[in-house]
């Protein structure tokens, strides 16, 4: 049969060498007269010095390959590039000797030492999680920082991003949570997956010298795909990634948190590519399947039902002009489950870390927190944090017009509540470790500022056992 | 078993191909690319290529490889077995799969929609003889406690046959040819399966008046923008404003018969979320499982973006397969931006023109056809069913001037806004009453005036009145503080606060508030309208706000949502007397 020819055809053709590209346009190389290639086949491409680059077939037809080389395609000339198609998508060898090391955003070393080399290959795409073999999360992670403990619990296998801005303090947060996140009665057989995209060294080195402080750089794996770095490495960097962290949650049972920064210098490489290409733009320029591609990130957490491990993700982000409609955040937002937004003004003031409360959200809070999780009265305490603090806001808007003197008296212990709020329950230090009883405790006495009738979130017996007024 | 050869893969861009020498094809006929048999469909025709859209991811197909016709367009496999079942955009069974592949979900596999070894119990209701067209019914099974499945002639039948066998009541495999029909001195099979093309309405006899609320114990939705059974409505909100939240409620808690669920490029936990709790979840009017009346579909936003396009038409075909039975079906799309987006992204890598936002000059082509497939109707059986759809929309930051939320909404009824202030201050659900909408509101009156004693139209209009007076009111209050107002104005304030907490505010992890029948939600609304009139009343005799607002009758209307159950509504007329007693003691105190 015709078909059965083609089969043993493409085997016998993998790994075959070509000479000669025909086109080079930014990181993106066509080369014409190869035999059939793959889509998303893996390609090394070697340049007329003999220094080897990876790349990714990006298109395919019976005319011309269009590859997308990782490393830059800086030094290759259209003569000399040498290109041979590997007949596989490009993949990771996973080991858990990865931990401890630092490495590029392909999985090679970047510290000097031998490349990290485990016994199995795996497809850094990855695949979807059936629905059916995930287990819902519902663990509640201690972060100490009673802002997310108490109104944005990050629960573990959950994907709660950072929307920041330029030169907010989004780094110290997510060291910060890093360093102290614990499963109460939980084993603690965790690891920490660190992908930098497009960052400053001395962010990257921020976080190396955090965990280093704290003695868990053992069970870190950084992959560093710095701002000098070839933008479009930025790519594949959270696919090698998550590809390591599903090997360490799913196979060796390890609680992996996966921090990936920044996530808008990734979108901006894929524009890039996109853009190289030709392709129709949707918003802002951006490809109109960014969502699916975030999608394909953000996805690969959470947990499995019968595997002990879990992934769960905290993506940082900065929002181009602290616009949170803008395409990165805003199509972020709908595939997490939940956002931390910060805001420039509460900095300004001083508060750290700097959340705004009213648009952040943690989805999967209500079945983490509450009775046998962390106390009884939590879901409702949180309930009336929020509506408390919104009506704050009104309270200051019209003290603005008519002046603070001409509230009326409830108005005014608002004003009192809200100053609370964001000076000792939201206002922390760096390394402040608050459990959740001292977390809520503090949330009790802010509201007991306010008459009990205003609190109408909460049941009679929750405000006989914990109001203070 | 491979199908014949129809051309080679030219191109490949992402899931879109170009195929080449095509032989024989048909417009949207399903083909199998590769020996890897990835499931892809012709989307067009150009002399002697073809652009195919493949379901799954694309990495590994090379141009060359042969591309297999299947003769028959992408189709639903409908027949018993569909409830309670969980499938992917094209109707692949989640769980077969996990069996096939594991905890992730691999390439090239396909599994039957309905089970092939199991056993039904048919029983027989036409005999020998009988005149049959497409849509009779043949007999029925029991697919699940509440659910009756009716077998019929499958949709494809062309013309009228006589019955020339029906099998005995018995059990039989889905497979199992349970009659044979003759037309013409041609005979054929009748299985208990049938196939439905997904991009075709299914046929139906006629469209009847939209006159029957689909109650979802939602009272913001219910008693203000109420649905019809068979209309259509779109729900926009931003992200963390409470769509799927909306979703999920009515899909526990409204009245239809069959309920399908479509996770349409949403998130993977949230229809785990749905699969592990719909299964304990107890339907308050017939005591079952809510699963025994769900099939879900789950095409989560990492698995591939043309079965995401598939995935609503899959979804709505097989609501109207039910609807055929005589089934009032509610769908939930989550969410049709999903959807609009998948169609943008096929669009662009078909190198098409494009019309707003990158969007295709056919989206609103392609909303309209969806929303059209709903409706109240008469079935080829003679059976009455409908289809109502409720979809979501999620416009980018949340700004409902994007195509597809103006689209959605020329072709809707009704519209429930979710608004982010309300969700920030988490006042849930967060539908708007200022931006949504319901045309039903006519066609649905003389049902529920008919349970109100003719009271529903008429409360709903005052509180809607009052809400919009109160919005004026508050723009006022936003300059010059709420001090500046007389009372009887602030009495407006104070009765809508109270509105918005007591009842338009749902909490649906409460176990009395999450659902509220009808007959409370009217009792409900009267207690405040009537708080309204004798409080009004009582300021114009000279009684201070203050003094109404601190009537403890007052703390037990705005907690009457969790202390008043269902069937206790008797309790809320104990309240009426009450606040006028109460009221009537205080005028007493000031009419000296």
């Amino acid at each position: 049969m015709k078909s059965d020819n083609m089969v043993i055809d493409r085997s016998l053709l993998k790994g075959r060498e070509y000479r000669g590209a025909s086109r080079i346009d930014g990181p993106l190389v066509y080369m014409k007269n190869t035999h059939p290639v793959g889509y998303g086949e893996l390609v090394e491409i070697t340049a007329g010095d003999g220094s080897r680059k990876m790349g990714q077939v990006l298109d395919t037809s019976d005319e011309a390959v269009c590859v997308q080389v990782f490393e830059g395609t800086d030094g290759l000339n259209l003569p000399d590039t040498k290109m041979r198609f590997l007949g596989e998508p490009l993949s990771l060898s996973v080991t858990d000797e990865m931990l401890g090391r630092v490495m590029n955003g392909l999985g090679k070393s970047r510290d000097g030492g031998a490349d990290p080399r485990g016994s199995e290959e795996r497809d850094v795409n990855g695949a979807p999680i059936n629905p059916t073999s995930r287990e819902y999360p519902r663990d509640f992670i201690q972060t100490g920082i009673s802002v997310i403990d108490g109104m944005t619990t990050l629960i573990q296998g959950q994907k709660l991003p950072i929307f920041s801005g330029n030169g907010l303090p989004h780094n110290q947060l997510a060291a910060q949570i890093a360093r102290q996140a614990k499963v109460r009665g939980g084993k603690s057989d965790f690891a920490i997956v660190f992908a930098a995209m497009g960052v400053k060294y001395d962010i990257a080195k921020y976080f190396i010298d955090s965990f280093e402080e704290t003695g868990v750089l053992d069970n870190v794996a950084l992959f560093l795909s710095l701002a000098d770095d070839p933008s479009i490495e930025r790519t594949i960097t959270p696919r090698t990634a998550l590809t390591l962290a599903e090997y360490l949650a799913f196979d060796k049972g390890k609680q992996v948190l996966v921090i990936m920064t920044d996530m808008t210098n990734y979108c901006e490489s894929l524009r890039e590519i996109s853009t190289l290409r030709g392709e129709i733009p949707s918003r802002k320029g951006y490809p109109g399947y960014l969502y699916s591609n975030l999608a394909e990130i953000y996805e690969r957490s959470g947990k499995i039902a019968g595997r002990s491990g879990s992934i769960t993700q905290l993506p940082i982000l900065t929002m181009p002009n602290d616009d949170i409609s803008h395409p990165i955040p805003d199509l972020t937002g709908y595939i997490t489950e939940g956002q931390i937004v910060f805001d420039r003004e509460l900095n300004g003031r001083d508060v750290y870390p700097p959340i705004n409360v009213s648009p952040s959200l943690s989805r999967l809070m209500k079945d983490g927190i509450g009775e046998g999780m962390t106390r009884v009265d939590h879901p409702h305490l949180s309930n009336q944090l929020f509506a408390s603090y919104s009506h704050v806001k009104d309270v200051r808007n019209l003290a603005s017009v008519i002046g603070e003197e001409e509230l009326t008296e409830v108005d005014h212990l608002y004003i009192k509540f809200g100053d609370f709020f964001e000076h000792k329950f939201l206002n922390q230090n760096f390394d402040e470790d608050r459990s959740i009883e001292q977390t809520l405790d503090l949330a009790w006495d802010a509201l007991s500022i306010l008459p009990s009738e205003e609190l109408q979130r909460l049941t009679e017996e929750e405000i006989n056992e914990h109001y203070k007024g | 078993m491979q199908g014949r050869i129809i051309g080679q893969v030219k191109r490949v861009n992402g899931p879109v191909l170009i195929v080449k020498d095509i032989t024989d094809a048909a417009m949207m006929e399903l083909v199998h690319v590769g020996e890897g048999q990835i499931v892809g469909e012709i989307v067009k025709l150009s002399g002697t290529t073809a652009t195919v859209q493949v379901y799954e991811d694309a990495t590994g197909i090379a141009p060359g490889d042969n591309v297999y016709g299947s003769g028959m367009s992408l189709s639903c496999q409908l027949g018993p077995g569909l409830i309670g079942n969980i499938y992917d955009g094209i109707q692949r069974p989640l769980e077969e799969l996990r069996k096939l592949s594991g905890d992730f979900i691999g390439k090239g596999i396909s599994a039957s929609a309905v089970s092939e070894e199991k056993l039904w119990h048919f029983v027989p209701q036409a005999k020998a003889g009988d005149t049959v067209s497409a849509g009779c019914v043949i007999g029925y099974v029991d697919e699940t406690s509440r659910v009756r499945h009716k077998i019929m002639v499958p949709s494809s039948y062309n013309g009228e046959g006589v019955l020339l066998s029906v099998a005995d009541e018995g059990d039989y495999t889905v497979t199992s040819a349970i009659a044979t029909v003759e037309q013409n001195g041609s005979s054929q099979d009748i299985t208990m399966v049938q196939y439905h093309p997904i991009r075709v309405p299914r046929p139906i006899r006629e469209r009847l008046g939209l006159d029957i609320p689909l109650i979802t114990g939602l009272r913001v939705i219910d008693s203000l923008f109420p649905l019809a059974k068979g209309g259509t409505v779109a729900i926009p909100g931003g992200f963390g404003t409470g769509k799927t939240m909306t979703q999920h409620s009515i899909a526990q808690w409204c009245d239809a018969d069959i309920i399908v669920y479509i996770g349409c490029g949403e998130r993977g936990n949230e229809m785990t979320d749905v699969l592990r709790e719909f299964p304990h979840l107890i339907d308050p009017r017939t005591g079952k499982s809510l699963m025994e009346r769900t099939i879900l579909i789950a095409n989560t936003s990492n698995m591939p973006v043309s079965a995401r396009e598939a995935s609503i038409y899959t979804g709505i075909t097989m609501a109207e397969y039910y609807r055929d039975m005589g089934y009032d079906v509610a769908i939930m799309a989550d969410s049709t931006s999903r959807w609009a987006e998948a169609l943008r992204e096929l669009s662009g890598r078909m190198e098409e023109m494009p019309a707003e936002e990158g969007f295709p000059a056919y989206l609103a082509t392609r909303i309209a056809q969806f929303y059209e497939r709903a409706g109240h109707v008469k079935t080829l059986g003679g059976d009455e069913g409908s289809v109502s759809v409720i979809g979501a929309v999620s416009p980018p930051g949340g700004d409902f001037s994007e195509p597809v939320t103006q689209h959605t909404r020329r072709f809707v009824r009704c519209f429930w806004g979710l608004d982010r202030a309300l969700a920030s201050a988490r006042h849930y659900p967060a539908i708007s009453w200022i931006d949504s909408y319901s045309e039903y509101v006519g066609e649905v009156k003389a049902w529920w005036d008919e349970k109100s004693q003719g009271k529903w139209s008429k409360n709903r209009a005052r509180i809607m009145e009052l809400l919009q007076k109160e919005t004026r009111l508050q723009q006022i209050v936003k300059l010059v503080g709420s001090d500046a107002l007389p009372d009887s104005q602030n009495f407006i304030l104070e009765v809508c606060t109270l509105f918005k907490n007591a009842f338009l505010q749902q909490n649906a992890f409460d176990e009395i508030d999450r659902y509220c029948s009808p007959e409370k939600q009217i009792a409900m609304m009267n207690i405040i309208l009537s708080y309204y009139d004798a409080g009004s009343d009582a300021i114009s005799k000279g009684v201070p706000m203050v003094k109404i607002r601190r009537l403890s009758v007052v703390q037990d209307i705005a907690r009457m949502r969790f202390n008043v159950s269902n069937d206790k509504i008797e309790d809320i007329d104990k309240l009426e007397l009450k606040l006028h007693r109460s009221l009537a003691q205080l005028g007493g105190l000031y009419e000296e």
